[in-house]
């Protein structure tokens, strides 16, 4: 079965509808990355998939639990929200890191948060804090940024900052890590630093949904590429199917434009 | 009289002045806080509410409100509301609680929505991304205009001697009585190290608060 599907997704703002019914599933350990010219939808899915725009329409299931549905959305309670959005860490284009904690406290600060509202006692609390701070020096490592953990975000380049994002977001261990555009605001050169850690996720069999216009990175580390052109997935296939044997000539038009940039 | 007896009733004077001062502070400074998520409330008729009464307590000079609060409950009633002090107190306070509002409300607006989303998608809830997260970049944010308010509360104090409250410039004109003006100017050196006080607090504060970038 399938970690992730997604039924019948749609969103509108006011009259323009962004998403029209999307559907899609996505195994345990694969990665997606999802393309698509400017406005098709693509930061609207991803954000459906995080709790921070409410889906009209559709199901969203994590290993075969229903954790949204937009018939019975409105009765959710916030508490029941937080919990399940938790299934999906979410990477922003632009870090957005808090700039008053150091690159630790950035890690801890939400698992420790969290230790609060469990009743523990106090010995438990004390080894659940101690696990945490390992387990984010652990996450530091993964990422190349032991060395930094009492760095404040204002002392990092660019490229630094969007690995402390990602070590943050799997901080809370999360089923699914969405990206989007993880590189988009970094200079040319420190966009590979950050695809490494991706790559090395990918290696470590983390599932994840990559929204990207780095085609050859989309090619090289996915297993599934999604075309999304208006709102809805035009074509969806391996990165094979994908650009070297596009059948619709939406995502054919979309390729070629694509490559002609570069 | 001489140089310390003026000192001493100037001291008696400057103490009133530091205790509407305190007082106005330690009330306008939540109460702002309030009237701030009121004129930024959803509630679009309490936002409309709250802005229109902003405007009026800011459109009008500090003293006449003063006069107000003291004088028109007793025309109205045939005797006063307040004792002359808390007139005071009560016309401050709304008054400061206004422009502070305007100043937080500015510092909250200023936050970028990603701060927000980025507390979200971390599963945390309203309160804990207020006040983890948003509120020392606000504080940061809003500090220089604030230390400009407050620094401005410690001359308006004055005013209180409008209805007749003993601070200190009250207090230094009595003088005048006994043929002595001198007092009158002295009252300015108190002024003078309160507000460089205040300034160097505010100084350490913004130092406190270098060490990031929002
Ligand atoms: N909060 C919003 N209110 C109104 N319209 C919105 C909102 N968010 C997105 N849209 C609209 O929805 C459409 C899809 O936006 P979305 O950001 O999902 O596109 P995208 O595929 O991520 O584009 P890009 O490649 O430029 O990031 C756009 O036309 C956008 O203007
Ligand atoms: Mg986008």
């Amino acid at each position: 079965m399938a970690l992730l599907e997604v039924f019948g997704i749609t969103k509108s703002f006011g009259k323009t509808k962004v998403l029209k019914g999307i559907n899609f599933s996505l195994e345990k350990g694969n990665v997606l990355s999802i393309i698509g010219s400017s406005g098709s939808g693509k930061t609207t899915l991803l954000r459906c998939l995080n709790f921070l725009e409410t889906p009209d329409t559709g199901i969203i299931c994590v290993d075969g639990e229903k954790i949204f549905d937009a018939s019975t959305a409105k009765k959710l309670k916030e508490s029941e929200i937080r919990q399940n959005r938790l299934r999906f860490g979410l990477v922003f284009q632009s870090f957005n890191l808090f700039p008053q904690y150091n690159v630790l406290d950035n890690l801890t600060l939400a698992p420790k948060l969290r230790i609060n509202e469990k009743n523990l006692s106090p010995e438990e609390k004390k080894q659940e804090l101690e696990h945490i701070t390992q387990h984010a020096l652990e996450l530091l490592n993964r990422v190349g940024l032991s060395d930094k953990a009492d760095f404040y975000p204002c002392q990092l380049s660019g490229g630094q900052q969007q690995r402390v994002a990602i070590a943050r977001a799997l901080a809370l261990s999360p089923d699914i890590l969405c990206f989007d555009e993880p590189t988009s605001a970094l200079d040319p050169e420190l966009t590979g630093e950050v695809l490494k850690v991706i790559k090395d996720l990918k290696s470590e069999n983390t599932t994840m949904i990559v929204v990207t216009h780095e085609m050859d990175f989309a090619r090289n580390v996915s297993d599934t590429i999604m075309f999304m052109a208006d709102g809805v997935i035009e074509e969806m296939g391996t990165p094979e199917q994908i650009f070297d044997h596009p059948q619709s000539p939406k995502t054919h038009a979309f390729l070629n434009k694509s490559f002609e940039n570069f | 009289m001489g140089f310390w007896d003026v000192t001493k009733n100037l001291l008696s004077g400057f103490e009133q002045t530091c205790l509407i001062f305190a007082l106005t502070l330690v009330l306008a400074l939540p109460l702002g806080l309030v009237i701030a998520f009121g004129s930024m409330s959803k509630f679009k008729p309490l936002s409309y509410l709250t802005k229109v009464f902003v405007w009026i307590i800011r459109g009008v000079p500090l003293m006449l409100q003063v006069m107000i609060v003291f004088y028109v409950p007793g025309f109205l009633f045939g005797t006063p509301l307040l004792p002359r002090f808390w007139a005071v107190i009560a016309a401050f306070v709304i008054n400061y609680a206004c422009y502070f509002s305007e100043i937080y409300r500015g510092g909250i607006e200023s936050i970028s929505k990603s701060q927000y989303e980025a507390g979200e998608v971390l599963g945390l809830t309203k309160s804990q991304i207020f006040f983890k997260i948003v509120l020392l970049q606000v504080i940061k944010r809003i500090l220089a205009p604030m230390s400009n308010e407050i620094i401005t509360l410690v001359k308006d104090t004055a005013l209180a001697r409008i209805i007749l409250v003993a601070e200190i410039i009250k207090e230094a004109e009595n003088f005048i009585a006994y043929g002595l003006v001198w007092p009158l100017f002295y009252t300015a050196v108190f002024y003078l190290i309160f507000v460089g006080v205040l300034t160097l607090l505010f100084g350490f504060f913004e130092k406190k608060l270098d060490y990031f970038k929002a």
